[in-house]
C-alpha cells in the first residue's frame, strides 16, 4: 500500500520518488563561468567596501568579485580562504541577506544585491573541484593543540593552527566530524555530501588527526587534553535542547528539530523518512525553518511554524521565512504552547496567544488548537556537558579577547562561547581568531 | 607564486607594477598608501622648476567616457603638472624613498627646453635619492602650449637635445616619456635612443574632448562654458599604445631599447599583453583613479597565477608577441577560416545576422526557427559575427585545412604565400627563371 499527503499518522513514502530527488536537490545551482562573469560584473569594488564590514570574517569581497570577473576565481579562492576557510559552505548556508548582500550599495540602490554569496560558491567550488589545496603549512613547531568538536569553529581553528606548523588532534562526539556543517544544516542547502567534501579538502593542509566518537566528559576529559596538549581550544556547541515547558511533551511524536534535521541530512534515501499529515513547529529561528521546509518537502500536507513572540523578532530571516511560505509553510506568530494533546501520541496541541507587556511575554486567555499528528521542537539550543572548572557568562563559556576561557591554556570559540550570534561564519571567525591567539601565545613562550 | 621581481634598466622593484606619474603620484600621503597597497614603483608628478608654483583650473579637470553600467572606460584631463611647490616635492620624495628602499622611484621632470633650466632641475633633484628620472616630452595641454611637454615630444631633434643634456648633467638612468600625438612613434624613439636614454615609456595621453555639452555647446570638460582638449588615457586608449609599443619594440634601430609599457592597464591580462609586446614593466594610472590603489593586488595574483599556468618566468614573457608582430605584406594570403556557430550554444539573439546581412557580406541565413547558419560560399572569414555575439565561444573561425576547397573562390587552399609575391601586385617579387 503506497502512502499520500493525506495518510493520517507518521508514515514515510508520501510523494513519488522522482519528488525526493526534485524537492532535495541544489536549493540554489551553482553559477556557471558566464553567470559568475555577468553577477562579478555588477560589483562597483566599493571603497571600504561595507559588504566586507558586514561579513563576520572579514572577507575582501570586492577584490575576490574582481579576481572573478578577470577570469581568476582561483585567486578569488584564495583571498575567501585567507579569511574564511569554510567559505564553501559559507558561501551556500550564510543569511547573506542578512550581512554581505543586505548593505551591498546595489541592493540599497536597487533591491538587487550583487549575489555575493553564490560568487563565493562559484570561487571556492572552482578550486575544490579540482582538488587543489592552495595553502602550504608552515615548518612543524613541535607544539601541540587539542580542538575539541569538529564543527566550524574547531575545523576553522584547526586548519589555521596547523598552517603555522602545530599537530591538532580534534576531537568530535559524533560519528562524522563537521558538526552543525554535518548534521544541522537543511540537506538542500549542502547536498552532494558537501560538507564532508569540504573537510577532506580542508585537511589536505597536513597535520591534523581527527578522532571522532570522543565525547568530553565521557572519553575524554579537560585535564587530560591539557596535560597532553600544549593548548586547548573548546568549540562543543550547544549539545542541549529547550525543554517546551507545556505540559505532555513527553508524549510520542514529540521530538527536538535538530535531532529530525540530524536524521535527514544523514538518510540516503529520503523517501523512508516517516513524516507526519499534520506538523507543527515551535519556534522562530532557521532551525524552525530548516524543520518546517524539510516537513514540507517530505510530504507533509499541513506544516505550520507557531512563534510566541511577533514576526519581527523572529530570528529566520525574512529571506528564509519567505522561502518557508513558498514552500506552503503556514507561520503563526504571538503563540505560545499550553497543552499537547493525545493518548500515547501527539493528536493535537493547544496554544494561548501571547501579550508582550513591560514585565515581558504574558499569556492572554484567548487559546486555539491545532491538529498535529507530529511536533518539532525548535526553541533553542543550550550549553550542556562542559567541563565544571570553566567560567560561565550567562548560559555560556565566558571568553576574553579572541576566545581566551577562565583556564589559562584553554581557547573557546564557536556557539558555545559567549558573545557570538549562532552564525556559521561568525563560529569560523572565531575559530580562526583564537587560532591566531593560541599561536601567538605558543610562540611567546618558545 | 610566480616572482615577480622586475629590474628596468638597473631599477629594482618587487612588481613589475609602477604608479605613472599623474595625479595619484602627486604628494608623499598617496605614494605612501600606493606603496602599501602593494605598488612596485611610483613615477612622482612631473615636477617643473623652480618659482611660482603652477596654477591649475577650479572646475571640472576629468572628463569621461562609460561601457555598461558605468564602467569608466576613457578618462580625460586637462591637470597641469605638480602644483605644489618644488621644495615640499622634493622633500617628500627622499622621505618616501628612505622608508621604501625596495621600491621604485622614479621623478618625472618638465622645464623649459634650455640647458640652464635642466640643469638646475637635476641638481636640484639629486640628494632625494630618487632611482631615475623620467622626461615628460608627452602632456599635450596646457604645458605644451608654453613650450614644454608634447611640444618638445613632437620635435625629435629636442628630444635628442634635452635627453643629451639629462645625460650630461646627471648619472640617473633616463627614460624619455613620449606623446602618441604623433604620426609616427618611431622617429622621436629613435631620438630619445641617439641621446642616450635608457628607456622610453609610452603612451603618455592622446589629445581629446571626451563629449560635448548639449545643453551649453561646450566641449568637456567644461570650464564656464568653455572647454579645451585635454589628455585622454584609460582603457580606451590600450589599442594605441600597444600598436605604438609594439612597432619600437620590433624596429631593428630600437629594437632592445628598454620600454615601460603606458596606456589603459587595467587588469593582469592588460600588463600581461604589454609585456608580451616588449615592455619590460608597466605603469597605470586610470585603474588606480578608478578604483583606488587596492586594484594592484589583483594585477599582481592574475599576473602570478597566469606565468604559473605557463610555467614562465617574468623575463620570458617580455617580448614574446614581437616576432610576431609583422606588417600587413607578410599575412598568409592562403590562410582560409570560416565562421561557425555552436547551435547549442546560440540563444537566437540574431545579431550575427543582422551585422552579416546589413554591413558585411550576406554570408548568415535565417532559417525557420530562428536558426542561423553560416553560407561558406559568401564568408570571408571577417569576424564580425564573432566581435558582435554576446554569446562567448559560440560562433568561431574554423581553419580550412591544406587541399580543402574554399567555397567562396572556388580554389583550393594553398600553402603560405603573402602579397610580396602575390600576382595581383605590380611590385611583386619574380621568382627566379
Amino acid at each position: 500500500m503506497t502512502n499520500s499527503q493525506l495518510t493520517p499518522g507518521v508514515v514515510p513514502g508520501r510523494l513519488p520518488a522522482a519528488a525526493y530527488r526534485d524537492h532535495f536537490a541544489d536549493k540554489e545551482p551553482a553559477f556557471d563561468r558566464h553567470e559568475a562573469q555577468v553577477a562579478a560584473d555588477r560589483c562597483y569594488f566599493c571603497h571600504d567596501a561595507p559588504c566586507m564590514t558586514a561579513c563576520p570574517t572579514s572577507i575582501d569581497i570586492p577584490l575576490f568579485i574582481r579576481q572573478i570577473s578577470t577570469g581568476t576565481p582561483e585567486a578569488a579562492a584564495v583571498t575567501i580562504w585567507s579569511q574564511n576557510i569554510l567559505g564553501g559552505m559559507c558561501g551556500r548556508v550564510c543569511p547573506t541577506e542578512q550581512l554581505c548582500e543586505e548593505v551591498c550599495v546595489r541592493e540599497v540602490a536597487e533591491g538587487k544585491p550583487v549575489e555575493i554569496g553564490r560568487l563565493q560558491r562559484y570561487a571556492t567550488d572552482s578550486v575544490m573541484a579540482k582538488g587543489v589545496h592552495p595553502f602550504a603549512r608552515a615548518a612543524r613547531t613541535g607544539k601541540t593543540v587539542a580542538v575539541v568538536g569538529a564543527g566550524p569553529a574547531g575545523l576553522s581553528a584547526a586548519h589555521r593552527l596547523a598552517m603555522h606548523g602545530h599537530d591538532v588532534t580534534i576531537y568530535d562526539a559524533r560519528r562524522k566530524a563537521g558538526g552543525l556543517n554535518e548534521y544541522g544544516i537543511a540537506a538542500y542547502k549542502a547536498p552532494n555530501d558537501f560538507a564532508q567534501a569540504e573537510i577532506d579538502w580542508l585537511m589536505k593542509i597536513g597535520g591534523i588527526t581527527v578522532k571522532t566518537g570522543k565525547s568530553l566528559g565521557r572519553d575524554i576529559s579537560l585535564d587530560e587534553l591539557r596535560k597532553a596538549h600544549d593548548a586547548v581550544f573548546l568549540g562543543i556547541g550547544l549539545a542541549g535542547v529547550n525543554a517546551l515547558r507545556a505540559e505532555g511533551e513527553e508524549k510520542a511524536m514529540v521530538r527536538d528539530a535538530v535531532d529530525f534535521i540530524a536524521e535527514l541530512r544523514q538518510a540516503a534515501d529520503k523517501s523512508v523518512l516517516p513524516i507526519g499529515r499534520d506538523v507543527v513547529v515551535i519556534g522562530g529561528g532557521m532551525t524552525a525553518v530548516d524543520a518546517a521546509v524539510q516537513s514540507k518537502l517530505l510530504g507533509a500536507e499541513n506544516v505550520t511554524i507557531v512563534y510566541r513572540r511577533t514576526q519581527d523578532k523572529m530570528s529566520a530571516s525574512d529571506y528564509e521565512q519567505n522561502h518557508a511560505a513558498s514552500k506552503g509553510v503556514r507561520i503563526i506568530t504571538g503563540a505560545a504552547p499550553l497543552r499537547v494533546h493525545g493518548d500515547g501520541a501527539v493528536r493535537e496541541i493547544e496554544f494561548a496567544y501571547t501579550i508582550e507587556g513591560p514585565d515581558g511575554l504574558a499569556l492572554s486567555s484567548e487559546t486555539f488548537v491545532l491538529k498535529a499528528d507530529q511536533v518539532f521542537k525548535a526553541i533553542g539550543q543550550s550549553l550542556e556537558g562542559q567541563p565544571d572548572a570553566l567560567k560561565l557568562e550567562g548560559r555560556k563559556i565566558a571568553v576574553t579577547g579572541a576566545g581566551r576561557t577562565s583556564l589559562p591554556g584553554v581557547w573557546a570559540g564557536g556557539d558555545c562561547a559567549a558573545g557570538g550570534n549562532d552564525l556559521t561564519v561568525t563560529a569560523v571567525a572565531e575559530g580562526r581568531d583564537a587560532a591566531e591567539d593560541i599561536h601567538a601565545s605558543l610562540m611567546a613562550k618558545a | 607564486m610566480a616572482d615577480l621581481t622586475s629590474n628596468f634598466i638597473g631599477i629594482k622593484s618587487p612588481n613589475p607594477f609602477w604608479l605613472a606619474s599623474a595625479p595619484p603620484t602627486d604628494k608623499e600621503y598617496n605614494v605612501r598608501r600606493a606603496f602599501e597597497a602593494g605598488w612596485g614603483g611610483v613615477v612622482w608628478k612631473t615636477l617643473g622648476s623652480e618659482g611660482p608654483p603652477i596654477v591649475n583650473v577650479s572646475g571640472p579637470r576629468y572628463g569621461a567616457i562609460w561601457g555598461s553600467d558605468r564602467r569608466l572606460m576613457g578618462l580625460n584631463n586637462i591637470e597641469l603638472i605638480t602644483d605644489r611647490p618644488l621644495e615640499v616635492n622634493l622633500r617628500e620624495i627622499k622621505s618616501v624613498k628612505r622608508d621604501y628602499p625596495d621600491r621604485a622611484l622614479v621623478i618625472s621632470l618638465m622645464v623649459p627646453c634650455d640647458e640652464e633650466s635642466w640643469k638646475d632641475i637635476l641638481k636640484r633633484i639629486e640628494d632625494t635619492e630618487a632611482d631615475g628620472v623620467e622626461l615628460n616630452f608627452g602632456c599635450p595641454h596646457g604645458m605644451a602650449e608654453r613650450g614644454m611637454g608634447s611640444a618638445v615630444g613632437q620635435v625629435p631633434e629636442y628630444i635628442e637635445m634635452v635627453t643629451r643634456w639629462v645625460k650630461q648633467y646627471s648619472r640617473m638612468p633616463c627614460i624619455v616619456k613620449l606623446t602618441p600625438n604623433v604620426t609616427s612613434i618611431l622617429p622621436p624613439a629613435m631620438a630619445a635612443k641617439r641621446g642616450g636614454a635608457d628607456a622610453v615609456s609610452l603612451i603618455n595621453t592622446v589629445k581629446s574632448i571626451t563629449n560635448v555639452d548639449l545643453d551649453s555647446f561646450s566641449p568637456f570638460p567644461m570650464i564656464d562654458g568653455k572647454g579645451s582638449h585635454g589628455g585622454y588615457c584609460g582603457p580606451a586608449v590600450k589599442p594605441i599604445a600597444l600598436n605604438m609599443v609594439g612597432e619600437i619594440a620590433r624596429h631593428h634601430e630600437t629594437h632592445g631599447l628598454p620600454i615601460s609599457g603606458i596606456g589603459g592597464v587595467t587588469t593582469w591580462r592588460d600588463a600581461a599583453e604589454f609585456l608580451a609586446m616588449g615592455s619590460g614593466n608597466v605603469q597605470v594610472c586610470t585603474a588606480a583613479m578608478t578604483y583606488g590603489f587596492k586594484v594592484v593586488q589583483e594585477m599582481i595574483s592574475g599576473l602570478s597565477q597566469y606565468l604559473d599556468s605557463k610555467d614562465m618566468a617574468l623575463d620570458d614573457l617580455i617580448g614574446r608577441a614581437v616576432p610576431n608582430f609583422v606588417e600587413w605584406q607578410d599575412l598568409n594570403l592562403n590562410y582560409v577560416t570560416k565562421a561557425r556557430i555552436d547551435q547549442d550554444a546560440c540563444i537566437k539573439c540574431g545579431r550575427c545576422y543582422a551585422a552579416c546581412e546589413d554591413t558585411s557580406h550576406q554570408a548568415i541565413a535565417m532559417k525557420p526557427g530562428r536558426v542561423f547558419e553560416v553560407k561558406d560560399d559568401e564568408c570571408v572569414a571577417c569576424n564580425l559575427c564573432v566581435n558582435v555575439c554576446p554569446v562567448e565561444n559560440c560562433i568561431t573561425m574554423e581553419k580550412l585545412p591544406l587541399g580543402a576547397l574554399d567555397e567562396r573562390t572556388g580554389r583550393k587552399v594553398e600553402p603560405y604565400a603573402n602579397w610580396t609575391t602575390h600576382p595581383n601586385n605590380p611590385m611583386a617579387v619574380k621568382a627566379a627563371e
